[in-house]
């Protein structure tokens, strides 16, 4: 494989921004934000060049590692600290630091008035840097330190405001959960290394096909519990609502774009673990499926805009996470969905955050309304971002979405039916939530009180919108004209037959397509046509009101977790006290029972002294008389 | 110059007694001359700590800088000394810490029941003892360094605690005291059958054929005899009750060489005791010892969670911290042992920093219930980053040495015990709770009353935490430098109790 | 005479002050006792030093004596001490030890 000494940068160049801001502290308070911008996009600008040089090699020869030293060592386990960077991380590079420095952009101008903006640009450094390690790293283990890294700075940003108790508490369950899902890949690495011998891709690739497919099927289950953590879907989907506590560029960058698409990096990745193990790839899909739904039917019941938009991200991942469960038919379309989601999700959660920005930081929709006149370029940014996300030909969503319906209907029989069915049910529940956002947003009559002067965002705030507002138009046409994104990623995916065609593409599109339309109208009828309250009300079905709950995640978790796992902590506490240390105490005290028990029989008397010396010394002449007889 | 000559071993345990002496000279009422050559001391046994890092040579397995004189001949007893890379480690992290502890504790002797000349007499001699335990290569010789440590600490404790420091100090000596006449019992016996069977010695590389002729009965019984001494000095799980309470009790600085130092010397011990003279013991109780360790692991960490008590809370992470030692040390594979050995000198270094932040709260709050601070991060932010640095080394982040060393037990662990690996593995997440929890409590959250004028860390402060997370960071990156030099010894220790890694399940296929 | 008779005189001797220590209170009296029973013994060994025809008893025997010498030393001393300070030379009072 091709060596490339210049790789490290990428990585090198934000961390370095990470570290120097965190440790001049105040000192770099003026420039911080324009170092760690000015970084970021030197690493985009490195990304650019490394896909100029790949572009230039014949496709067998894309791929270049870099060896940095020996991580570690330790009989026949050895890890390096090295890099690679294939087709499949430098869509991811390029994803992470082009959205990355629009954010980063974006937020000099968001946080001006915060006290902290140093330190949220170094986190938001520091975030790069982790990202990037987690798509460049050779081996799991290498990913992981990534892994947990954007794991570490997905807390420090959702914490960023954490003097408020609540974020404060956001932050430790997002780590928490994401903890629960980086056990599975501590798992997942145990297992590949006690069964293959190795951790690295290349390594576990090439013995993918010799091991048991009972080894596979374990490895493959538990990097899906650390896809499932990471990316918010189910069952460890609870965090991502409760993140959007975090600053607004945070969410758009870390939990719409980014991070939470690590999950479906890994399992793509790791293709050759699920394409071994027909099981593991099976559940893969239907997790993406329940995700999708859950997502969706959540997103249909939030007013706060970020927690709606949440729900919706957690259902797009399910649609990513479908993908990759469908095998080498389905990869491409599921990173061609992450990529063009990377933009409009992004895009849109600029939006929200230009929104609060003009609206006092109310995150209540129901407070909204008529905005479109008062902040027409976002407006029509988040517009855009909305026609991608609903999938109306020819936005970006289009066509990754509408690929992955079709390649889930074509799985073939009852599996591809459910699951492509599930898909299409998602797609009309998604144009109505996105839809229900839109007018209450933007197009409804105005439901704010006086106080509010909602006015448009400056420059440096709206420009990166437009940037990612012509991404989500264009992306998709650009990705899949020609198949270009999946002839890019074929090198890497094992060649798969020729699939059943259930329905042809354009039957597909059209019952898509009429599954938004119903969502639209709905949402239309439901919201536009008719008056929306203020407050939300309150005699609604059980339906909705499970739904705001967020389908109960919360009081699920809480009733089998949570409150068991206090209980035993108290009850280990006392058994600690009362059992362990008190048998302990229990010795003491017994020697000292005895101790003064015996001292009765020390009474002081000389005399009594000398008598039992004379007592003992009679027996034991007594004895001794009596034995030697 | 050939250093290897020079006897640095002695010279490096001289060098705290010297300091003593010279401490004795000092007037009373000069407490910063005191602390001045306590410092002085320490640094200069630190740098020969170093110097005895750069001239080991760590491709050879065996044992190094060997000095050995006649002690008591009648009874084959020498001073011998010499180290291999597994001690090399645990002395170069307790040479160290201490200056480190001086710095960081430079207030911490007053309060005491006694004078600061006391105070950095009693932590100089503990110095002394603590290279002594770690370099013996004579069974007699460790077990009077291990029984002798006790003193020091025992006055520290004392002397220096705070709330119910006799009682606690008490409590220590006699748990510990229990374990060492049991482990003197076994090493009356090793001298009885060595007699019996050869030359009297208590020589341990002479020793380690002693197996060879001991009955399976004679050999547990032994066996366990040094096990429960090192089991309660560890403290494995459920001999651990002494530790929470001489923790809390004790000044932040003496926790740190408690749990830093003195605790690895169980740990240690099994390495260098139980497995080597007693392997086939060592294979006997091997299931029982991982359960234990495992219970351990997850013990320590529920208790964690549930302390309420800053000190005591450390105090059971460090229980868990152990357990993945002694799991890892007695899973019998090379990736094992050398991350346990790694684990013992990163669990130092974590340990401190976290003890040493504490501290630092502690002193400023004067109190060390987690829910008296609130909100520090604004107010201290300095003080507030060293304390969650330190926690997430605790949690073993990976990027932090910690957990480098984590892995490495885990999946050493993981190819003999799959079980075992599994059930420990669950204790990453309650870590996450166990430090997330205290820094959620005593660092986020609004400012409360009573922390909002709290002063930041000075600069004596910031240069006692500061090299500690240095070498948190480096070593998360780059643990080679320390991993070169537990290598050879621990493979040797493997190959010597018969065993050989487990090929990875595929090629036993083929 | 029969030598053995100088031993049941020995033992009548010791018995004599062995019961006087048991019984008596008076320190002082206490204090003869014990040197009767030391001189008991002194005649013991002198005896058997006879029967054996060896020296050994005899060189023991001055030891003894000179133990008891030391012994009347000291512990007269230390009842003049009680005396002086408690105003009473009775042994059950000085029984301060059992606490």
């Amino acid at each position: 494989m091709v060596t490339n000494s210049g790789l490290v940068y990428l990585i090198a160049l934000p961390l370095f921004g990470a570290l120097s801001l965190l440790l001049l502290g105040r000192r770099a308070d003026k420039w911080g934000h324009l170092l760690a911008t000015a970084l970021s996009a030197g690493s985009f600008a490195v990304g650019l060049f490394q896909l100029s040089e790949m572009l230039g090699r014949a496709t067998e020869s894309r791929p270049v590692t870099q060896k940095l030293f020996t991580w570690i060592s330790v009989g026949s386990f050895n890890v390096d600290a090295s890099l690679l960077l294939d087709q499949l991380s430098i869509c991811f590079v390029l994803l992470i630091t082009g959205v990355g420095t629009l954010i980063h952009i974006y937020s000099i101008s968001y946080m001006s008035d915060d006290p902290d903006r140093r330190r949220f640009f170094a986190f938001l450094n520091l975030f790069i840097a982790a990202m990037l390690l987690l798509v460049l790293g050779d081996s799991y283990l290498n990913l992981y330190v990534g892994w947990e890294g954007v794991g570490l700075a997905s807390y420090l940003l959702i914490g960023f405001w954490n003097q408020k108790a609540a974020y404060a508490t956001a932050s430790k369950k997002a780590f928490i959960m994401n903890r629960i899902g980086d056990m599975g890949l501590s798992f997942a690495i145990m297992i590949a290394f006690a069964s293959l011998g190795t951790v690295s891709f290349s390594g576990v690739k090439e013995n993918a096909h010799s091991a048991s497919e009972a080894t596979m099927t374990a490895i493959g289950i538990m990097l899906l519990v650390a896809a499932v953590g990471k990316s918010a879907q189910f069952p460890l989907q609870a965090w991502l609502g409760d993140a959007m506590a975090g600053p607004t560029p945070v969410s758009a960058l870390i939990h719409a774009a980014t991070m939470v698409t690590a999950g479906v990096y890994l399992i793509v990745r790791s293709n050759f673990v699920f394409d071994a193990a027909p099981t593991a790839q099976l559940l893969v899909a239907i997790i993406g499926a329940i995700t999708l739904m859950f997502g969706a039917l959540v997103g249909t019941a939030k007013d706060d805009i970020k927690k709606a938009l949440a729900a919706s991200t957690m259902s797009q991942i399910g649609y990513m996470i479908l993908g990759a469960g469908l095998g080498p038919a389905g990869y491409a379309f599921a990173i061609m969905h992450l990529l063009t989601h990377g933009f409009f999700k992004a895009g849109m959660f600029l939006g929200a955050g230009s929104v609060m920005h003009g609206m006092n930081d109310e995150v209540n929709m129901r407070k909204y309304g008529a905005l479109r006149k008062f902040m027409p370029i976002t407006f029509i940014t988040f517009g855009l971002g909305y026609l991608a996300i609903i999938g109306v030909p020819p936005f970006a969503g289009f066509y990754s979405k509408d690929m992955l319906i079709e390649t889930a209907l074509n799985a073939g029989g009852v599996k591809g039916i459910l699951l492509g069915g599930t898909a299409l049910l998602g797609a009309g529940i998604t144009a109505f939530y996105m839809t229900r956002v839109m007018i209450l947003t933007f197009t409804s009559p105005k439901r704010w009180d006086d106080n509010q002067h909602p006015h448009e965002s400056p420059i440096l705030m709206w420009a990166p919108m437009a940037i990612l507002a012509i991404g989500s138009v264009s992306s998709g046409f650009l990705l899949s004209r020609g198949d270009a994104l999946k002839h890019w990623l074929e090198p890497l995916f094992e060649e798969h037959g020729e699939h059943t065609e259930l329905l042809p593409p354009i039957v597909v599109s059209g019952l898509a397509l009429t599954m938004v339309a119903i969502g639209v109208a709905l949402a239309v009828v439901k919201y536009q046509l008719s008056e929306v309250e203020a407050v939300a009300p309150e005699n609604v079905t059980e339906f909705t009101q499970i739904a705001r709950r967020d389908l109960l995640q919360d009081e699920i978790n809480e009733a089998l977790f949570m409150r068991p796992g206090q209980v035993l902590t108290s009850v280990l506490v006392k058994f600690d006290e009362s059992v362990i240390d008190g048998a302990v105490r229990g010795i003491g005290q017994i020697a000292m029972g005895s101790g003064s028990s015996l001292r009765r029989t020390q009474t002081g008397f000389v005399r009594s002294y000398a008598m039992l010396i004379l007592i003992g010394a009679a027996a034991l002449i007594a004895a001794i008389w009596v034995v030697t007889l | 110059m050939n250093l290897a000559n020079m006897n640095l071993l002695t010279l490096s345990m001289l060098l705290p007694l010297l300091g003593t002496v010279a401490l004795a000279f000092t007037p009373k009422t000069s407490v910063l001359l005191t602390k001045q050559i306590a410092l002085a001391t320490t640094v200069l046994v630190a740098v020969v700590g170093i110097l005895m890092a750069i001239n080991f040579d760590f491709k050879s397995p065996g044992f190094q800088f060997v000095e050995s004189r006649p002690w008591v001949p009648a009874f084959g007893i020498n001073y011998a000394l010499g180290i291999d890379g597994i001690a090399l480690v645990l002395i170069l992290m307790s040479v160290l810490l201490t200056p480190i502890v001086v710095i960081a504790g430079w207030n911490e002797s007053e309060g005491g029941r006694w004078s600061a000349k006391t105070f950095y007499s009693l932590i100089l001699v503990l110095e002394t003892m603590m290279i002594g335990v770690f370099a013996s290569t004579d069974v007699f010789l460790f077990y009077v360094f291990f029984e002798a440590m006790l003193v020091p600490v025992y006055f520290l404790i004392g002397g220096f605690g705070s709330g119910e420091r006799a009682a606690a100090a008490v409590k220590f000596l006699l748990y510990s005291l229990f374990g060492g006449l049991l482990m003197l019992a076994s090493i009356i016996g090793i001298f009885v059958m060595s007699t019996r069977y050869g030359n009297r010695t208590f020589d341990i590389t002479t020793l380690a054929g002693l197996h060879t002729v001991l009955t399976p009965m004679m050999e547990n019984f032994l066996f366990l005899g040094f096990f429960i001494a090192f089991a309660i000095k560890a403290p494995l799980w459920p001999m651990h009750t002494w530790l929470p309470d001489a923790a809390k009790s004790a000044t932040p600085g003496t926790s740190v060489l408690l749990l830093g130092v003195l605790d690895k010397v169980g740990t240690f011990g099994m390495i260098r005791y139980c497995l080597t003279l007693f392997p086939e013991a060592s294979k006997t109780f091997t299931p029982l010892i991982i359960t234990l360790a495992v219970i351990s692991i997850l013990y320590g960490a529920f208790l964690a969670i549930g302390a309420k008590d800053i000190k005591r809370l450390i105090a059971y992470t460090s229980i868990s911290h152990f357990g993945f030692i002694t799991m890892g040390i007695f899973a019998m594979t090379t990736q094992g042992l050398s991350g346990a050995t790694l684990y013992m000198f990163n669990h130092g270094f974590s340990t401190a920093a976290l003890f040493l932040v504490a501290g630092f709260m502690i002193s400023r709050r004067n109190s060390s219930t987690i829910a008296d601070f609130g909100g520090l991060q604004r107010v201290t932010p300095i003080m507030a980053w060293s304390f969650f640095i330190a926690g997430m080394s605790s949690l073993a982040l990976p990027g932090l040495s910690s957990f480098v060393s984590e892995f490495l037990v885990l999946v050493g662990t993981f190819t003999r015990y799959p079980v075992a690996a599994v059930i420990a593995t669950f204790g990453i997440v309650l870590a996450a709770l166990y430090i997330l929890i205290p820094v959620q409590r005593a660092l986020h959250g609004p400012t409360t009353p009573g922390n909002e004028n709290l002063t930041d860390l000075n600069l004596r402060e910031k240069v006692a935490i500061a090299p500690v997370i240095a070498i948190i960071v480096v070593l998360g990156f780059y643990p080679s430098p320390i991993l070169n030099i537990i290598n050879p010894a621990a493979t040797t220790v493997i190959s010597q109790q018969g065993f050989t890694d487990p090929a990875p399940t595929i090629s036993e296929g083929k | 005479m029969n030598i053995d008779n100088y031993l049941y005189l020995s033992a009548l001797l010791f018995t004599i002050g062995a019961v006087g220590v048991v019984v008596r209170r008076n320190a002082i009296v206490v204090f003869m006792c014990v040197e009767l029973m030391l001189n008991a013994a002194n005649l013991t060994l002198v005896t058997f030093s006879r029967i054996n025809g060896t020296l050994d008893g005899q060189v023991v025997a001055f030891f003894t004596m000179v133990v008891a010498a030391c012994e009347v030393v000291v512990g007269l001393a230390i009842i003049v001490t009680i005396y002086r300070s408690r105003r009473s030379a009775s042994i059950d009072d000085a029984s301060l030890l059992k606490r």
